[in-house]
């Protein structure tokens, strides 16, 4: 295995002014903080020592091939493995600073602020708009009729599906297409309002006009979320991300702006991979 | 994903076999009009001057495979750069097969004067100029960084070789003004050599940028190659 890089760079002359935008603020606050952490299941190490500092704002993507650990390490972010059994973490997750694996951490607030969009969209067997109040009512969060009504219309607003949806709210969810069931699970993970917003190949079961709007829509949200996002496709890596991970048999073995890794990688193996040499 | 791959990597050393087939022909065309213009023959400079077409079909034809090697597969990393600047690499061999023309024109010109004097420098610059395109090719082909950097080092000379025809040219025609015509073509000869050795340039700087991915275009962020004396 090669040198592990795990820092963010320091440098951002160059190739991101030279295109014209603004690099991504380097400055932005490290929104989770993850050091040396290994996570087995049962004795199985799936993951060696992951470093990494994920900031705040920015889209952070995942990639590596297969059973590399992108999606294990994902879900130790809101401690979703929990309900795995047999499993195992060391080392230390923080985010805003504080430690999630402590013995007095509430799992339940923890999701809350760090919300999660899977591959398979999967809305609840109910109406469109109750897939969005039934979070807001079990966790309290609206008081009244109205504000219910306008935090489901805020979420459906803010994943760019309410104008298709805003005349048949009590129609089946079940009933929308797969690009507007995933957008609709990405309201309904909106309207609990998190900080960080975890998404775990939300578009690779969608055509490519799906595609486009789920890219679109995460680029609008970064001005207000964190994301990370777990993709198997490195092109929407190299569209929608600032910083990339790439992982490797459940190592660390790159990470650095997106353009960096996509251009030139500063590991043999990063290259290798985003090249299709190996993988 | 290996199939894909295998595909991939023929079409690309495919498009790299036509670009080095067309510095083959720019080289070869640089060799034929100086050898035209050293030994006054003229056949050599007519078929510099009829024979553009092959690199021009060349030029267009290496500029598509990259177009669609970029829209098709969508490289990354080490394949992306080395189209992208296949891409510019492609346009100054044209360039150079261009000059080339020019250079055969001005020697048909000359060759219609008496000789102003024994030409000594412009063959100098014709093999500097024609090392320079060799060897820039040569370092694009063995990924050779230590070749490419001495290409850009060896600028300077073909500069100063310039410099030094126009100003020895300049006191001929001083002295008789019956030179100037001819003189004029020579100094235009010297220039257009100048050029493809800054063409060499150009591609040495693509080899570099292929193999280490740094922009060291217009000296921007790497100037060791240069003598810190000619500075």
């Amino acid at each position: 295995m090669t040198a592990v890089s795990r820092t963010v760079p320091t440098s951002l002359s160059g190739i991101a002014n030279r295109r014209g935008q603004p690099p991504p603020s380097i400055d932005a606050p490290v929104k989770i903080g993850v050091d040396g952490l290994d996570f087995y299941y049962g004795e199985k190490r799936a993951l060696d020592g992951i470093s990494i500092q994920i900031r705040t704002n920015l889209v952070t993507a995942f990639i590596g091939p297969s059973g590399c650990g992108k999606s294990t390490f994902l879900r130790t972010l809101n401690r979703m493995n929990d309900i795995i059994p047999g499993t195992r973490v060391d080392g230390t997750v923080l985010i805003d600073g504080q430690s999630i694996y402590d013995s007095g951490v509430d799992v339940v607030q923890l999701r809350r602020k760090v919300g999660m969009v899977f591959q398979k969209s999967n809305p609840f067997p109910k109406s469109i708009f109750e897939n969005i109040a039934y979070g807001l009512r079990i966790n309290g969060l609206t008081k009244t009729k109205a504000e219910l009504a306008d935090r489901v219309e805020e979420s459906l607003r803010q994943a760019a599906i309410w104008d298709e949806v805003k005349d048949r709210l009590h129609e089946s969810a079940l009933a929308l297409s797969g690009g507007q069931q995933q957008r609709l699970c990405i309201a309904r993970a909106l309207a609990i309002k998190p900080e960080i917003l975890l998404m775990d190949e939300p578009a690779s079961a969608l055509d490519p006009i799906a595609t486009q709007r789920i890219e679109e829509l995460i680029y609008e949200l970064k001005k207000s979320y964190t994301i990370v996002i777990v993709t198997h496709n490195m092109q929407q890596a190299a569209r929608v991300s600032d910083f990339t991970a790439f992982f490797w048999l459940g190592r660390l073995v790159e990470f650095d702006r997106t353009d960096k890794i996509f251009t030139a990688p500063a590991e043999k193996l990063t290259e290798d991979y985003v090249t299709g040499r190996c993988g | 994903m290996e199939r894909v791959f295998r595909h991939f990597q023929e079409e690309l050393d495919g498009m790299k076999d036509r670009l080095l087939a067309m510095g083959g022909l720019a080289e070869e065309r640089v060799r034929e009009s100086v050898r035209g213009l050293m030994e006054r023959e003229h056949s050599a400079l007519d078929g510099v001057l009829a024979g553009d077409e092959p690199i021009n079909d060349l030029h267009m034809e290496v500029d598509d495979r990259c177009f669609k090697l970029l829209a098709l597969h969508q490289p990354m990393a080490a394949d992306l750069r080395v189209i992208v600047a296949a891409v510019k690499i492609n346009t100054d061999l044209e360039r150079v097969g261009d000059l080339a023309v020019n250079i055969a024109e001005a020697g048909k010109r000359y060759l219609q004067h008496a000789p102003v004097k024994p030409l000594i420098d412009i063959p100098r610059m014709g093999e500097l100029a024609q090392r320079m395109l060799r060897d820039a090719l040569d370092a694009f082909v063995r990924r050779d960084m230590a070749l490419a950097e001495a290409v850009l080092a060896a600028d300077d000379t073909l500069d100063a070789l310039k410099t030094q025809i126009f100003r020895e040219l300049l006191t001929y025609m001083l002295q008789a003004p019956e030179t100037i015509e001819p003189a004029l073509d020579l100094i235009l000869i010297s220039r257009h050599l100048e050029r493809i050795g800054d063409h060499a340039t150009n591609v040495a700087e693509d080899v570099i940028f292929i193999l280490s991915a740094r922009d060291v275009r217009h000296h921007q962020t790497d100037t060791s190659w240069r003598d810190p004396a000619s500075s």
